[in-house]
């Protein structure tokens, strides 16, 4: 099993190098991808286990998830069809509240990652970036399959995408902010304001 | 090509085992489960051949609906007569499955729901055997008879998951995947009473599995036993429950469409499962650029 690990990050690695010799100039590159997952990967390890308060705990996820990941994009497909009549302001006040939203929701279950540990397995170049594939191997419970979406097509290398086994957040999200706005008729003032508290 | 956890993303799935806190059971306890897995196998296999013959024309007419309708990769043209299902699902685990899981959970350690688990999943692992046999992935109908010929025996009638602590990971299949490796395609998504999402393949996989597991072909037949794998089963169901309340909660209660995010999650998690690349399937920055 270990051996077969390796064997195939080995291949991957070498794999991903033929990629990048072969493929036109990428501003971000296959190594500084993966670099960037590792270092929030580790970000987030160190907050879980400083072991602060849950609402600590939230708003350090949340300047994590600020510094590091596109969230004017992913708040912007969030929003969906409905955020074209939307303002510039309103797009900003929204990718603020979707912000604190993330962060409150999925923050919340912080606990189920104590102890867990977090493996590279192999990445690859897709069309926005690349994509780094890892297993999650969380505490009494089966490996679970982590995908990070990388790009630096915002002008800097984010993050914009996470999926668990096959479930990909901003999707998700998208559904999500979806049905509230329909409960909203259309209102993206009234879904901002409610947005900032739930999670 | 067949489909596994070695050319895919699937992830090769490690059950857990017994390493810690091993609860004691009783020599007899023993004595009468070990066999049990065993004659439960000799009986299935009968019905199997019947149960594939019948799957072959259900599937043929059920499921030849494919191509999503809408724009979003959703195709849901029952949505909703399977909103009123989903909300008596909703009700089912409010008021029965939540509570009960909680208290099987308080009540009974955790070891113990562990071993309850293995034993239920490796009565499931005769219907993966047949499934990659009918996939024609030798390698896993292998994998998964030596996980079960080796829990049923040294994992005392399967009560331990022997294989997994020796690094023979589960190689889990069902009929719909089997559908999905032979072309059928997807269909209508579906949320079935009491199984919950679903898809017209999956429901028709569903049938099939429910007639090749021995798990419920035992309880067909008329014997005291009867009564232990649909038993395990539940108890293993409601393990599941509590062990992932967190994440089921929210997506059930936290949500303001929870049938939408529910479809949502099934539909990426069952896809991803079957082997599909979803890495550009939502690409923000097409999404926004370059429309």
């Amino acid at each position: 099993m270990v051996n077969d690990l390796n064997r195939r990050t080995f291949l991957a690695g070498t794999t991903a190098a033929a990629l990048a010799a072969a493929a036109p100039a990428y501003a971000l590159s296959e190594a500084e991808a993966r670099k960037l997952v590792d270092t929030v990967v580790g970000e987030i390890n160190r907050v879980i286990s400083a072991g602060k308060s849950e609402a600590a705990t939230i708003r350090d996820f949340e300047k994590l998830f600020a510094k590091y990941a596109d969230v004017p994009t992913m708040a912007r497909y969030a929003l969906g069809n409905d955020g074209r009549s939307a303002s510039a302001s309103q797009h900003r006040a929204f990718a603020e509240a979707f912000q604190g939203y993330l962060a409150r929701k999925y923050g919340k279950q912080f606990r189920d990652f104590i102890g867990g540990r977090i493996e590279f397995r192999s990445s690859r170049e897709i069309r926005s970036g690349y994509e780094i594939q890892s297993t999650a191997f969380l505490q009494g419970q089966e490996p679970v399959n982590v995908t990070f979406l990388v790009s630096d097509r915002s002008g800097s290398d984010k993050l914009y995408n996470i999926f668990v086994e096959g479930v990909n957040l901003l999707l998700t999200e998208r559904t999500e902010i979806g049905a509230m706005l329909d409960n909203r008729r259309g209102n993206i003032d009234q879904l901002i304001s409610d947005l900032r508290t739930t999670g | 090509m067949s489909l596994n956890c070695h050319n895919t993303r699937i992830p090769c799935k490690r059950p857990l085992g017994f390493a810690d806190n091993m609860p004691s059971y009783s020599t007899d306890q023993i004595r009468r489960i070990a066999p049990l897995s065993l004659s439960l196998f000799r009986q299935a296999t009968g019905r199997i051949a019947l149960a594939l013959t019948a799957a072959l024309f259900i599937s043929a007419c059920a499921t030849s609906q494919d191509v999503a309708t809408r724009s979003n990769g959703i195709n849901d043209p029952y949505e909703s007569t399977n909103r009123s299902i989903h909300a008596f699902n909703k009700g089912l685990d409010r008021n029965l499955v939540r509570p009960v899981a909680k208290g099987y959970g308080a009540v009974v350690p955790v070891e113990m729901r562990d071993l309850v688990n293995n034993f239920s999943e490796n009565l499931s692992t005769p219907g993966y055997v047949v499934n990659s046999l009918l996939q024609g992935d030798f390698r896993s109908a292998g994998v998964s008879l030596t996980r079960f010929l080796m829990n049923t025996t040294i994992g005392i009638g399967g009560l331990v998951d022997a294989a997994g602590e020796l690094n023979i990971p589960s190689r889990e299949t069902d009929f719909g995947e089997t559908l999905a490796v032979w072309g059928s395609g997807e269909g209508a998504y579906i949320e079935l009473p009491v199984f919950g999402p679903s898809t017209q393949r999956d429901a028709v996989g569903l049938v099939v599995d429910f007639f090749t597991n021995p798990l419920t072909i035992y309880t067909i037949d008329d014997d005291p036993e009867r009564y232990v794998p649909p038993t395990a089963l539940a108890a293993s169901v409601l393990n599941d429950r509590e062990k992932f309340s967190r994440q089921i909660d929210s997506v059930l209660y936290e949500s303001e469409d929870s049938y939408a995010q529910a479809r949502q999650i099934y539909l990426q998690n069952r896809r991803f499962e079957l082997g599909d690349d979803q890495a550009d399937a939502a690409d923000p920055y097409e999404d926004i650029y370059g429309e």
